[in-house]
């Protein structure tokens, strides 16, 4: 009997057909990941596997079969032995996923509890275990706190110790290690890969990262419009996938290890310096310096990435480059002038493109909002100009009166570069602007940039964490760390032959796309910690 | 618990500040109303030199500032009165005496505090349990037809006046069933069952209504809560809804209820007159209402401090608890 047994099951919400007819199989201790990108209906098959669509109004078809139990027909007390005992779920945000009003041991013996008959305090020493094995230290006092005083990947840990607890055959991830740093990702991957060893669990991982999927598994299954595009090993379809939108999906997944395609035409004419830049933050014994003496110039035509994990800075200092935030030490100047307050000529492009445009205001608005600001009033003008910027990112000019609603969110993310051109800039500041985008779109909107680049004699400043993304579009790439630049130089030299160690940490933490090289650097890694 | 104290501190603080402002504040207001004090304390039929006299004995004629400095003295230190034959001490915390009475407005506190006091901490207690309980039971139930007659009872609840819960509960359960004896009130010192029985009424008429409000914002802080990541968390590992609902969901949609309990609470001591009209019951929100009409300034002030008080601790309760609720909550 296999542990998991899907046979066309179909889900759907209303109108739309999240799953449609999807069949595999997981054997006892095998490790499967569905892969796609957002809408694919990934996560709705995980929910399916632990009956999580009952009572919701999603419309189930199908079979599917845990651990010899019919998840579809079993009753609601079954499906509780199921949920947690037999298959157990890892969720994606950590930082929702545990109750903010109990300790985290409590909640882990609350949920053992229910799936052993043992005393509260058996419950809570086991919590204790489960803690110290996914590596929390001090287990027994951090078993009191609440989630907020544990960092994010604590917190994942701690949901890893919540599935551990109930010592169940299946462990399903949805999306473990998307809202961690990578070298905290890396951590978490060894920490499932070591798990799985020791218990002989299977695993099913969901997750939009081929490079997360090509680490922890064995077999991979493409997902895309809720059917399954390609299914095998891990090797043969990241290797040699046979699907089209599996060779689409892959080409489009950036490289860590290639430099950029067509690289900027760097002048001499210095467009962006900064000196001495630090921002500082709190009062009194709060204080803390966010970005603290950092030096950097953008020289016209290049592109200078700025990398770095969550808190190192990075946001705070793009936001000074613009003049958005000013800083407490230092300056900031903009073709030799000191530059303080916005500045036409130095624009930004924010990280979500749902957020960063008013719903209520059409595109085409948005984007004449720097026209006007400018001080032009002819309407005739400004529709032509926006029209003009439109085409010029990949839109169409009739989109002109179209609320961000109707847009997906590459094509929101093409507004806001619009907006940022309107204004005629020399250098745009790009704060993580493919971060919430799916990989294809990504690729898209990272050619757009390039190619306004290459055409304008931009100089773009690209601030992410995402180290294969900023290896694409930088010529020189700054490393940022709790508020300083570790390093700095040409792209290739930091990536190729990084001096500082915790570039070095980095990179060795970026997931790859070949399995054989993954389990090679999980070893390396280990070795490393030991 | 040195956060504890400071906070405390702070609290009580902001308080004297607070109920300092609110009386500045009322002397202003009075100051400036239109009107013959000495004339109305006195009644009608005074002669021109009673009512001169009058203005003269109650300082009408001083000016606001030199008002306002006698009724801090009298807070401080005390203040003596002439009764007419002998001279009287009216001891530290003087609020001074009524126009209209003679009484001393901290004696007549005294006496009205406990009746309001009774009152609204009895009606508290039924409106929590009730609202808060049905809020809960109607958020489990969502959709099925026991939430459907709840939000029914509760919309027939908040839209009906107080006076008419109060009436219809006297008239059938004392004049047709002759279950209760007519609401008197009884001191809770002298006789607890008597307190109790007399009150019973009272708290249901003031709870009924406020329970209403407080179902509908349970239901909807449970609502809001039950969506929530964490709720999924729990179902996902096979707990039971009573934990998810009673545990999980429930305190995670207490804040809000808090918050509006203090705000209840505060205005409630001052301002259920028309229960307390209703039933009788000598409260401060009847003596306010009778001290405004006839513009007796002392006791005006000392009912509104009162009131301004208990706002100022119930709210200041609601923030300990909070952090009591929710450990991310830091008392400053």
């Amino acid at each position: 009997m296999s542990l998991v047994e899907v046979t066309g099951l179909t889900v759907g919400f209303g109108s739309l057909k999240a799953v449609d007819g999807l069949s595999f199989r997981l054997e006892r201790g095998g490790a499967l990941a569905l892969v796609g990108e957002s809408g694919s209906g990934k996560s709705t098959v995980a929910s399916a596997l632990l009956g999580l669509h009952r009572g919701t109004g999603a419309r189930v078809g199908g079979s599917v079969l845990v651990a010899g139990t019919d998840v579809e027909r079993a009753t609601d007390e079954e499906l509780r032995r199921l949920r947690g005992g037999t298959a157990a779920m890892v969720f994606q945000d950590p930082l929702s996923a545990l109750d903010p009003y109990y300790a985290i041991g409590d909640q882990i013996a609350e949920v053992h509890r229910v799936h052993h008959r043992v005393s509260r305090r058996a419950a809570r020493a086991r919590a204790v275990e489960v803690l110290d094995r996914v590596g929390i230290p001090d287990a027994r006092r951090r078993a009191r706190s609440r989630p907020h005083e544990f960092s994010g990947g604590m917190r994942q840990r701690a949901l890893i110790a919540m599935a551990l607890a109930c010592e169940p055959q299946l462990l399903i991830a949805d999306e473990p290690t998307t809202a961690l740093d990578v070298t905290v990702q890396a951590q978490i991957l060894d920490l499932l890969h070591t798990l799985r060893e020791e218990t002989g669990m299977g695993l099913l991982l969901v997750t939009h990262d081929v490079g997360v999927a090509a680490e922890s598994v064995d077999e991979v299954l493409v997902m895309r419009h809720g059917r399954a595009v390609e299914h095998g090993p891990v090797g043969t379809v990241l290797g040699a996938p046979r699907a089209a939108y599996t060779r689409e999906l892959l080409g489009a997944v950036p490289r860590v290890d290639a430099p950029r395609a067509v690289p900027g035409q760097a002048g001499d004419e210095i467009v962006l310096e900064a000196t001495g830049l630090r921002r500082e933050f709190g009062r009194g014994k709060r204080r803390f310096a966010a970005v603290d003496d950092v030096s950097l110039t953008v020289r016209r035509g290049e592109t200078l990435g700025i990398v770095g994990e969550s808190g190192s800075g990075k946001t705070t200092l793009g936001r000074m480059l613009v003049g958005l935030l000013a800083p407490t030490q230092g300056a900031v100047r903009h073709d030799g002038r000191p530059h303080t307050g916005v500045n036409p000529a130095v624009q930004m492009v924010f990280q979500d493109p749902v957020s960063s445009l008013n719903p209520r205001r059409s595109v085409g608005e948005s984007i004449a909002d720097p026209l006007r600001a400018r001080g032009e009033r002819d309407e005739a003008r400004i529709r032509g100009r926006v029209r003009e910027l439109l085409e010029r990112v990949g839109l169409e000019g009739a989109h002109y009166d179209r609320y961000p609603h109707e847009f997906s969110g590459g094509q929101r993310q093409r507004v806001g570069i619009a907006r940022a051109l309107a204004a005629d800039p020399r250098v745009i500041v790009c704060d993580e602007p493919v971060s919430a985008l799916d990989v294809t779109t990504q690729a898209q909107v990272v050619a757009l940039l390039g190619e306004l680049q290459r055409e304008l004699g931009l100089a773009l400043v690209f601030v992410a964490h995402d180290l294969a993304v900023v290896r694409q579009v930088s010529d020189r790439v700054a490393v940022m760390r709790r508020g300083r630049i570790v390093e700095e130089g040409p792209a290739d030299e930091v990536y190729e032959s990084p001096k500082d160690p915790y570039t070095e940490q980095l990179l060795a933490a970026v997931p790859a796309l070949d399995p054989q090289a993954a389990a090679r650097r999980r070893t390396a890694r280990r070795e490393l910690a030991a | 618990m040195t956060g504890f104290g400071s906070f405390a501190l702070r609290r009580l603080v902001g308080a004297v500040v607070t109920l300092f402002a609110i009386s500045v504040i009322i002397y202003v207001v009075f100051y400036a109303t239109p009107g013959n004090v000495a004339q109305i304390t006195c009644g009608p039929r005074c002669s021109p030199a009673q009512v001169h006299q009058v203005a003269q004995q109650l300082r009408l004629d001083d000016p606001l500032w030199s008002r306002y400095w006698h009724f801090l003295e009298g807070i401080v230190v005390g203040q003596d009165y002439s009764t007419g034959t002998s001279v009287a001490h009216c001891s530290a915390p003087c609020l001074g005496l009524s126009y209209q009475t003679g009484q001393q407005v901290t004696q007549i506190i005294l006496t009205k505090l406990p009746v309001s006091l009774s009152l609204v901490a009895g009606a508290m207690v039924i409106w929590l349990v009730l609202g808060v309980g049905t809020g809960v039971l109607s958020a489990w139930r969502r959709g099925r037809p026991t939430e459907r007659a709840l939000t029914a009872v509760t919309l027939a609840g908040l839209s009906t006046p107080v006076f008419v819960i109060g009436l219809v509960l006297m008239i059938v359960v004392c004049g047709q069933l002759q279950l209760l004896p007519f609401p008197q009130y009884v001191a809770l010192t002298d006789d607890p069952e008597q307190w109790a029985w007399n009150l019973l009424l009272p708290w249901l008429s003031l709870a009924l209504v406020e329970a209403a409000v407080f179902t509908r914002l349970t239901r909807a802080s449970m609502l809001e809560t039950l969506a929530e990541d964490h709720i999924r968390t729990f179902r996902a590992y096979g707990v039971g809804e009573r934990s998810i609902v009673g545990r999980h969901a429930l305190r995670g949609a207490l804040a809000p209820v808090i918050a509006l309990n203090a705000n209840d609470v505060g205005s409630a001591v001052g301002g259920a007159v028309l229960t307390e009209t209703l039933f009788g019951l000598p409260g401060i929100g009847q003596e306010l209402v009778h001290a405004v009409s006839v513009v007796d300034l002392p006791v005006v002030v000392g009912m509104v401090l009162v009131i301004g008080f208990c706002v100022v601790i119930a709210n200041a309760v609601a923030d300990v608890l909070y952090a009591v609720a929710d450990r991310r909550v830091v008392l400053v």
